[in-house]
């Protein structure tokens, strides 16, 4: 079984040992899905991807970048991909979300003022207090993940990715007022969910 | 005063998109005047302020060493890739 395995890869590649990408790369390549995805299945799903479009491109691999590198870009076609999918499969249940939000106002509509319900509070937080702040990031993650599909897209892209407004916009099909409009009401709610939450 | 001036000195709704803008991107000289008015008369949008640029950091800081995955998985994983590998 082995060695059939390690002939059927000489014939392939050189430059390359699939058999030990899981044990070297796995975790790296799950972490860096974790971070942009912040959803655990969809996360494996990606990685899993990731090693059989590698194992299908291995003839294109020339061994002239890092294998990791190699893979990494391969997931983070990935990522993109999903980010552009979910964006556009969630235009649907955006109305909706939209409405939600248009009722649970933020502002006085004549006045631009805070409503009482949805004024800043201080969270009364220790920022030096790693237990503290690992809490609020978890309590931040549960947040991200009520946020409609092309939201988190746009603010995932901009923050952890630090791509341009505009490749964004090209990427996910924005206008730029769009775009902001997106990431004011994208904090506001995560920042609301976070009050709501917190203590 | 100009109007612009004068419309986001009580407006919290403006002055928080201007704050997000600013963090995400730029504003213009003329914003960043109009902000700072804002934020020197409206304590609640201070603390806005900060709870935005928190939840950046926390976000952003988000440790990819927290999570690993599971044995079960890395194995089902590996067993796919060494079958895909003799398919051909």
């Amino acid at each position: 079984m082995h060695n059939e395995t390690d002939n059927g890869l000489r014939a392939k590649s050189l430059h390359s040992n699939p058999l030990n990408w899981v044990e070297k790369y796995a975790d790296y390549l799950y972490g860096f899905a974790m971070s942009r995805l912040r959803d655990e299945d969809i996360a494996k799903d990606l990685v899993q991807d990731t090693f059989l479009a590698g194992l299908q491109r291995l003839d294109h691999f020339e061994g002239n970048s890092e294998e990791k590198t190699w893979l990494t870009a391969i997931l983070k076609n990935k990522i993109a991909d999903f980010y552009r999918k979910r964006s556009s499969s969630g235009l649907s249940n955006l109305k909706l979300t939209d409405a939600e939000s248009e009722q649970q106002n933020f502002f006085d509509s004549e006045t631009g003022h805070w409503n009482d319900k949805y004024r800043p509070q201080a969270f009364g937080l220790e920022v030096d207090n790693p237990l503290m702040m690992k809490e609020l990031g978890s309590i931040l993650n549960k947040c991200l993940a009520k946020l409609p599909g092309l939201w988190f897209s746009v603010f995932s892209m901009k923050h952890m990715d630090d791509l341009s407004s505009e490749l964004i916009c090209t990427e996910l099909k924005l206008t730029a007022a769009n775009f902001w409009v997106i990431m004011h009401r994208t904090k506001l709610n995560l920042r609301a969910c976070l009050q709501k939450n917190w203590n | 005063m100009t109007s612009a001036l004068r419309n986001i000195i009580y407006n919290c709704k403006q002055a928080t998109f201007l704050i997000e803008k600013r963090l995400a991107g730029k504003i213009t000289a003329a914003e960043t005047l109009q902000l700072h008015v804002h934020l020197a008369g409206c304590s609640v949008c201070k603390i806005y302020q900060q709870q935005s640029i928190l939840i950046n950091q926390v976000f952003i800081g988000f440790n990819d060493n927290d999570f690993k995955l599971d044995q079960a998985f890395k194995k089902t994983l590996t067993e796919k890739i060494k079958k895909e590998i003799n398919k051909n």
